[in-house]
């Protein structure tokens, strides 16, 4: 029998990014027990590179903003494939959530009246975002953080879970292990939430971090849960390029945001070229225009820097393949420019943009005060997820819940900037909130010993599989996750085909099978070899749904682009969402869902703001 | 391609030493990239904590031929490479294993400061109203990353151990911002001055020197709450007037 310590609560949390802690602080509001389990250290997680802002029409800077923009701009962005109530829920309570911030200590820069700043940003028509200078997710993570550790909630940090458990048909808990020792944990709950943000790590070329790993995905999967929209990954248009070891780490669309253009190698702006039919109404004419819209003039429109980020992804690709890129293979991002127009430019970007100015001294040599970035697309978020209902975040398992990242139907087809850290605090809260309610109205269930056995099993087979296959190479999990990364890469990237989606699955099957067989060496003590192996199966998961998702939507729509099907909509296929689940003799199965009819008061909405 | 060595702290708390790793090196690479190499290729075991790498985070603080700095935005170009890089974990804090350390001493000590205690919101919206400038000298604050770094080289820590007595630099960028905050309405100066320990720091400033977040910390931290302390404590007027008005 295995050996494990357990730990009882009413609430299990895992993942404690920005939705993680939301929805434990929420619930904890009653007198529940709630255990939060972290990946990492605490304030460590994702959150902290969200760097531009955070989206709440607080109307603080522009006065015609409010939530039925907020809530439009989201649809729009989202090429109408968002779950329109998550929409409606998250434009109405966003502001709630940020103004909450500050009760908690958080300090957003201040307009003149000393009210929370708000900024442009893609897709955003009202100047949206509040924020502080580029390190909004820090103060986020930092006042959620330093508000959660006063609220009884137990933390586990440096815990990785492997698995839900279920009892009948109810999740009952989590199976994992701690870092320092590798010694196993079993968490018993009424009910558990996953806030495990997103899957990066499944590509080469990212801004995420090894956590990355789709660990939610994958464990709401096997549980039964429903995948929506897997296809939906957004490449951020703007990740370093050089020097190679830096390649994919952000860079804000801030930049843009504070009047940065986008330049090939001819020293065009090449975005004025291509500016999509949905669009062409709220896009300047001019540089000029789009200049003072970033300088707050309310009657300018966005330049089409500001574009949503698919597109100006796509674009930078286009750019890039047609041999008008930079020396590294992006294109310029040149923010030095200014100069021309304020008197005080070095100082004055160095105020607004901290962090890139910092980020792009230390580590490529380059004073952006003074000279263009090279930038490029990298993988950045995915707008697909676990599906839940758009109220409670229950997933179509009772008791289990998600919300963040991981979870999925706000965003749609793309997802607009800052609307991720307002998703995690408004779906954060409600998922803590209504998981709180369940554990109240629901007992414990006892937990299935003999499952528990056999995960623990599986956890420690990598210290088992011989050492090589037996063709006298070894295949170490590194080795397995870089592979993975090149084909996810290669296939199932921006651009994407019947062709290279067929190849990315059996290159994934073949993968897996190897991944069965992998290797560990050492012992259970903070072994990194260990960990990456276990995440593996994660990873293969989500790289398997995305890319068979991908096959299935025949249409180039939002951040999906197929080489093979350039137009947006499949002829009379209508608006629909993919849906993966896990089929009864265990292999992934694939259906569509049309989109439910908007109601009809949201359907004004649209029809009246665009 | 160049080679290049990396003499590497493996072990645990049962023992440790330096193990020596040749590995390839390329233009632009920092320290974390040479690791996370040797690691792939080498040495999958190895124990190394890392998540941005991009400075946002603070997890992968380390000691780079024995200064403390973040493994994440050291460039190899800025290191001799003739000589082997000797890259070792934190010693202010108890080892786990390799260039892991145990930092959960730092996260008890937050947890029993007083937390941020607001005044009542100036507007119906449940807000407060703060002038920028107001608030310039404690965002500074809250650029912190708690990559504990501060702590390490902290003489008061490092070498005197006071751990249960003293709870450097990084918290009392914290209390600081707290302290400061224009809506915050706690009073935190009488811990400072005992269970906090803020006399103990003799302001060498070490703490500043290394701070990946270039935070002042002496100067607009340290020095102001000691300047508190002592108007609060050791002004002889207001102490007599306590007396009096006791």
């Amino acid at each position: 029998m295995a050996s494990y310590e357990t730990h009882e609560y009413d609430v299990l949390i895992i993942g404690a990014g920005g939705a993680g802690l939301r929805a434990a602080i929420e619930a904890a509001v009653g007198n529940l027990k709630v255990g939060l389990i972290c990946k990492s250290l605490l304030g460590k997680a994702h959150t902290v590179m969200a760097e531009g802002g955070v989206a709440a029409a607080l109307a603080n800077v522009d006065e015609r903003d409010s939530w039925r923009v907020h809530f439009a701009d989201t649809m729009r962005g989202g090429q109408y494939l968002s779950n329109a109530r998550m929409a409606e829920l998250h434009a109405q309570e966003a502001p709630d959530r940020v103004r909450e911030l500050e009760a908690w200590g958080a300090l957003f820069d201040r307009t003149q009246e000393g009210g929370i700043l708000q900024r442009n940003f893609g897709g955003h028509q009202y100047p949206r975002l509040a924020h502080v200078g580029d390190r909004t997710g820090l103060e986020m993570i930092r006042a959620l953080q330093d508000h959660g550790i006063h609220q009884g909630i137990e933390v586990h940090m440096e815990n990785t879970v492997v698995s839900l458990l279920k009892t009948g048909e109810r999740v009952s808990g989590a199976f994992g292990y701690e870092r320092e020792k590798g010694r196993f944990k079993v968490f018993s709950a009424k009910s558990v939430v996953l806030a495990t943000g997103g899957v990066g790590k499944a590509y080469k070329i990212t801004s995420n971090s090894w956590e990355y790993t789709g660990d939610g995905h994958a464990l709401a999967y096997h549980a039964g849960a429903e995948l929506i929209d897997m296809e939906f990954v957004q490449f951020h248009p703007t990740g370093m390029v050089w020097p190679p070891s830096v390649r994919g780490i952000l860079v804000t669309e801030g930049v843009r945001g504070e009047g940065g253009t986008l330049t090939n190698s001819e020293g065009k702006r090449f975005m004025f070229d291509d500016i999509p039919e949905l669009y062409v109404n709220q896009t300047a004419d001019s540089p000029e225009e789009g200049w003072r819209y970033t300088q707050g003039d309310r009657d300018a429109r966005r330049p089409p820097e500001l574009l949503t980020r698919d597109h100006v992804a796509r674009c930078i690709v286009r750019e890039v393949q047609e041999g008008r890129g930079s020396p590294h293979g992006g294109v310029f991002l040149d923010i030095a420019w200014i100069k021309e127009k304020i008197s005080n430019a070095p100082e004055h970007i160095r105020r607004k943009l901290p962090s890139m100015y910092h980020q792009f001294k230390e580590l490529a040599d380059i004073d952006i005060t003074q000279e263009p970035m090279e930038v490029g697309p990298t993988t950045h978020y995915i707008m697909g997820g676990i599906r839940v209902d758009a109220d409670s975040q229950m997933t179509a398992v009772p008791g289990l819940f998600a919300a963040g990242e991981c979870a999925a139907g706000l965003h749609g087809a793309n997802r607009l900037g800052g609307n991720s850290l307002s998703d995690l605090l408004v779906f954060g809260k409600r998922a803590g909130e209504y998981a709180a309610q369940f554990a109240e109205e629901n007992e414990a269930v006892p937990l299935d010993e003999a499952e528990i056995d056999t995960i623990a099993a599986h956890t420690l087979k990598p210290f088992e599989n011989p050492v090589d296959d037996g063709s006298g190479e070894k295949i170490g999990p590194y080795h397995i996750q870089a592979q993975l990364q090149d084909k996810m890469q290669e296939l199932v990237g921006i651009a994407r085909s019947q062709e290279s989606l067929t190849q990315a699955l059996e290159e994934i099957q073949n993968l897996r099978q190897q991944a069965e067989d992998v290797h560990a060496v050492g012992n259970r003590e903070y072994n990194a070899g260990w960990h990456t192996a276990l995440d593996l199966d994660c990873l293969i998961t989500v790289s398997e749904s995305i890319a068979l998702a991908a096959l299935e939507r025949r249409a180039s729509i939002g951040a999906h682009s197929r080489d093979d099907y350039p137009e947006k909509e499949e002829p009379d296929a209508g608006k629909y969402n993919t849906i993966v689940k896990k089929a009864t003799d265990g292999t992934m199965e694939i259906r569509r869902q049309r989109v439910d009819e908007l109601r009809a008061d949201l359907q004004e909405i649209i029809d009246e703001i665009g | 391609m160049a080679n290049a060595t990396f003499r590497i702290w493996r072990g645990n708390a049962d023992g440790a030493e330096f193990v020596d790793y040749d590995t390839e090196v390329s233009e632009g690479m920092v320290v974390l990239d040479a690791v996370h190499r040797i690691q792939a290729e080498q040495a999958n075991d190895m124990a190394v904590r890392w998540n941005c790498k991009a400075g946002k985070c603070g997890s992968c603080s380390a000691e780079i031929n024995g200064q403390p700095k973040l493994m994440c935005m050291t460039r190899l170009n800025d290191l001799p490479l003739d000589e082997p890089v000797t890259v070792e974990p934190m010693r202010a804090f108890p080892l786990i294993k390799d260039l892991v350390t145990d930092v959960s001493w730092n996260y008890k000590v937050k947890e029993k400061m007083k937390p941020f205690t607001p005044r009542p919101p100036d507007a119906e919206d449940g807000t407060w109203r703060m002038e920028q400038e107001d608030i310039d000298h404690i965002q500074e604050f809250r650029k912190c990353i708690e990559c504990f770094l501060c702590q390490d080289v902290c003489h008061v820590l490092r070498e005197h151990d006071l751990h249960d007595e003293f709870i450097g630099p990084r918290f009392f960028v914290y209390a600081a911002s707290l302290e400061m905050h224009p809506i915050d309405t706690e009073n935190r100066l009488e811990e400072l001055k005992d269970s906090d320990g803020i006399g103990y720091c003799n302001i060498t400033k070490c703490c500043t020197k290394v701070c990946p977040e270039h935070i002042t910390i002496t100067d607009n931290a340290i020095i102001p709450l000691k300047e508190r302390v002592v108007d609060q404590f050791y002004d002889p007027i207001k102490k007599l007037f306590r007396v009096f008005s006791q």
